[in-house]
């Protein structure tokens, strides 16, 4: 299991580092939602990947990761998915803008010269 | 710790956020009733923030104000922590703050709806940034405040600032994304988010993970350092700062030092010399990145043709002179650079509001040439009236269009003095900063302190050259200029923070004491830890027995 979360995580955050490097607004935004996927899979994988464990402490079994999952790496991807879609929203209305006044969707609002 | 400090301790950070609140149900109208309520606030925010710092100071070398917010014990729980470093960025935050504000009320509050609700949240997350002492709360407060400045930078719209805006989201964004898998990596090998614990476990932490906790330390530092503008993470800072609108600009001063504050903090908690095999950690990317740092800002100030793009690389320069003093991990170094940091900042924020004044004073006799690449323009706001069908209040219609007759003195003076502390020349507190930092690079006698000691020097040199070539250009050239016309309330937040600089000067013993007294606590990072980790939470309250009161 932990080598397909690593390849998923691998595989969205190169395309999502390719295309935060266009120069289009758009190939940037894209980039910029498949990295924060990529990393919010990576902050659920540092707590431990396990099947059918739960965090809550059952009567007789020692709590530790080996018979429970870490909750707290779950709450801070929680966080991190509220935040980066508000600034992800917060960058799509800037695009907007910038088509708008510039009339193109180059991620400087003019195509390069020559 | 009594009672009211432990209160005391969170005002800061909830006082803005119940003010945005507020000021959101008033609407899009009642514009003087908001500018009434933000200053109060801000004025509040800022005597809170002294008074924290006052009683920092008093309780002598081993302060700490521990707050818990939630009352849990304490790794489990957020922990706000206010000792000598954030008391002092708290200060120099809720300073440059107000100074912002008061600029703005003048006429750049009109040019959008939001802008105290946006400027009461950059204050929340500065506040909070500085207060915390938890690793993903820090993150939060960061992106509160960078969520903010996303807005104040768009502030007053454009096609400049939009596209600067662009740019500057894009980079803020992935370096948030670093940050996380920062925070993720040094989770994973220490168990923990609670900076103290974070930097007690480390010492603990076995050699075959020595590698990956190093990693994502130097993951999460390019998270800050890019926030701090270390070369070469710093290009998109000058044409953001010089597209902002003045007030913003004026408070994006304190943002680098955000990030510099932050590898202040964790850097000396987590690798200190006495930190065995991660001792020093860094140590050398932070001095030779901070030296390219001021060199790069240096020879920008040189190149730069509008005085917005300076002041742009004077903070750049600011910032490269601290994380290279701060890398050298000596106390008195230490010390002379948070001197500098505070003398910087606020020499920084009253350069940017000069800079529109500057601008306008040219702009009543000529059209600006467009000097530079058109990527620093500014768009047309900048001179546009109140827009139409603004109340004005009986006070601002009083202070509008009253010429100060000594308009352009004001200026020269005001641009001089900033010019002065900039470049680090007697007899005002940058100079002081430097003498300070360069006495202790004479002890250290290595080869990075020769180089930093020369490029001191030499930055201060180019710095003056720069700084007097643009006041040539702006005061000298032209004799029959008409004055500029300037409002009260405009004049007052610059004059402010020049008094503010040459009480830096007047009273340097004392600052440099506590600079002093501040570096020595950040380089004996266990009483830090101590003074968290022994935090017991309040116990809980047991029903008091009143004779006589009915239940």
């Amino acid at each position: 299991m932990e080598v397909i979360v690593s390849i998923a995580i691998g595989v969205m955050a190169g395309a999502g580092v390719w295309l935060l490097l266009r120069p289009r607004t758009f190939q940037v935004l894209i980039g910029l939602s498949l990295l924060s996927y990529a990393i919010n899979l990576f902050i659920f994988s540092v707590g431990s990947l396990s099947v059918d464990a739960e965090p809550i402490v059952r009567p007789g079994q020692a709590a530790d990761l080996v018979n429970y999952t870490d909750p707290l790496p779950q709450s801070l991807v929680l966080t991190a998915i509220v935040i980066g879609f508000a600034t992800t929203a917060l960058f799509l209305v800037v695009l907007l803008a910038l088509r708008g006044l510039s009339g193109g969707d180059h991620v400087d609002g003019q195509e390069p010269r020559g | 710790m009594t009672g009211t400090v432990d209160h005391l301790l969170v005002a800061p950070v909830l006082l803005p956020l119940a003010t945005a609140a507020l000021m959101l149900m008033f609407g899009e109208g009642r514009r003087g009733l908001k500018a009434v309520v933000n200053t109060v606030s801000t004025t509040t925010g800022l005597v809170l923030a002294v008074m924290l710092l006052l009683r920092v100071q008093a309780e002598g070398p081993a302060a700490f104000g521990v707050y818990l917010p939630g009352n849990w014990p304490v790794p489990y729980g957020i922990v706000l922590v206010a000792d000598r470093l954030s008391s002092l960025m708290a200060v120099l935050a809720g300073a440059v703050g107000l100074a912002g504000l008061l600029y703005a009320l003048a006429r750049w509050q009109h040019a959008g709806v939001y802008f105290h609700v946006l400027f009461q949240l950059q204050l929340m997350g500065l506040y909070g940034a500085f207060l915390t002492a938890d690793l993903f709360n820090l993150f939060v407060f960061f992106e509160v405040m960078l969520a903010a400045s996303y807005g104040l930078l768009l502030h007053g719209g454009g096609a400049a600032r939009v596209r600067a805006g662009l740019h500057y989201i894009a980079i803020n964004l992935v370096a948030s994304l670093l940050f996380l898998i920062g925070v993720a990596v040094l989770y994973g090998v220490t168990g923990t988010l609670n900076m103290a614990d974070i930097a007690q476990k480390l010492s603990m932490v076995p050699p075959s993970d020595r590698g990956l906790l190093h990693a994502g330390a130097a993951i999460l530092a390019i998270a800050f350092l890019a926030k701090a503008a270390l070369w070469p993470l710093n290009f998109w800072l000058p044409p953001a700062y010089a597209a902002a609108s003045a007030p913003a600009a004026a408070v994006f001063a304190i943002l680098t030092k955000v990030g510099v504050y932050a590898i202040l903090r964790l850097w000396t908690l987590c690798f200190p010399a006495s930190a065995g095999a991660s001792a020093g950690f860094g140590g050398d990317v932070l001095v030779w990145g901070g030296l390219a740092t001021l060199a790069f800002g240096t020879v920008g100030m040189l190149a730069s043709q509008q005085v917005a793009r300076l002041a742009g690389y004077s903070v750049i320069a600011s910032s490269g002179t601290v994380i290279a003093a701060i890398g050298f991990d000596a106390p008195q170094l230490s010390a002379g650079a948070l001197f500098y940091l505070a003398s910087s900042t606020l020499a920084g924020c009253a350069l940017f509001l000069l800079v529109e004044l500057l601008d306008r004073a040219r702009q009543v006799e000529e059209d600006r040439p467009d000097l530079d690449d058109g990527n620093g323009a500014l768009p047309a706001f900048l001179d546009a009236e109140p827009l139409p069908g603004t109340n004005l209040d009986d006070e601002e219609e009083a202070l509008i269009g009253r010429a100060i007759p000594a308009a352009l003195a004001f200026l020269g003076v005001g641009f001089t003095v900033c010019a002065l502390v900039v470049a680090g020349l007697p007899p005002l507190s940058g100079f002081v900063a430097k003498v300070a930092m360069l006495t202790a690079l004479l002890d250290l006698q290595t080869r990075p302190a020769w180089a930093l000691f020369g490029l001191l020097i030499a930055s201060g040199l180019l710095a003056a050259i720069a700084l007097m070539r643009a006041g040539i250009r702006h005061f000298w050239t032209t004799q029959d200029r008409p004055a500029p016309r300037l409002r009260v309330v405009e004049t007052l937040p610059i004059a402010g923070l020049l008094m503010a600089l040459l009480a830096m000067v007047w009273q340097a013993e004392a600052v440099l004491g506590y600079t002093r007294a501040t570096a020595e606590a950040l380089h004996t990072p266990g009483r830090y830890i101590d003074a968290v980790m022994d935090t017991l939470p309040e116990p809980n309250p047991t029903p008091v027995q009143v004779p006589g009161v009915l239940p």
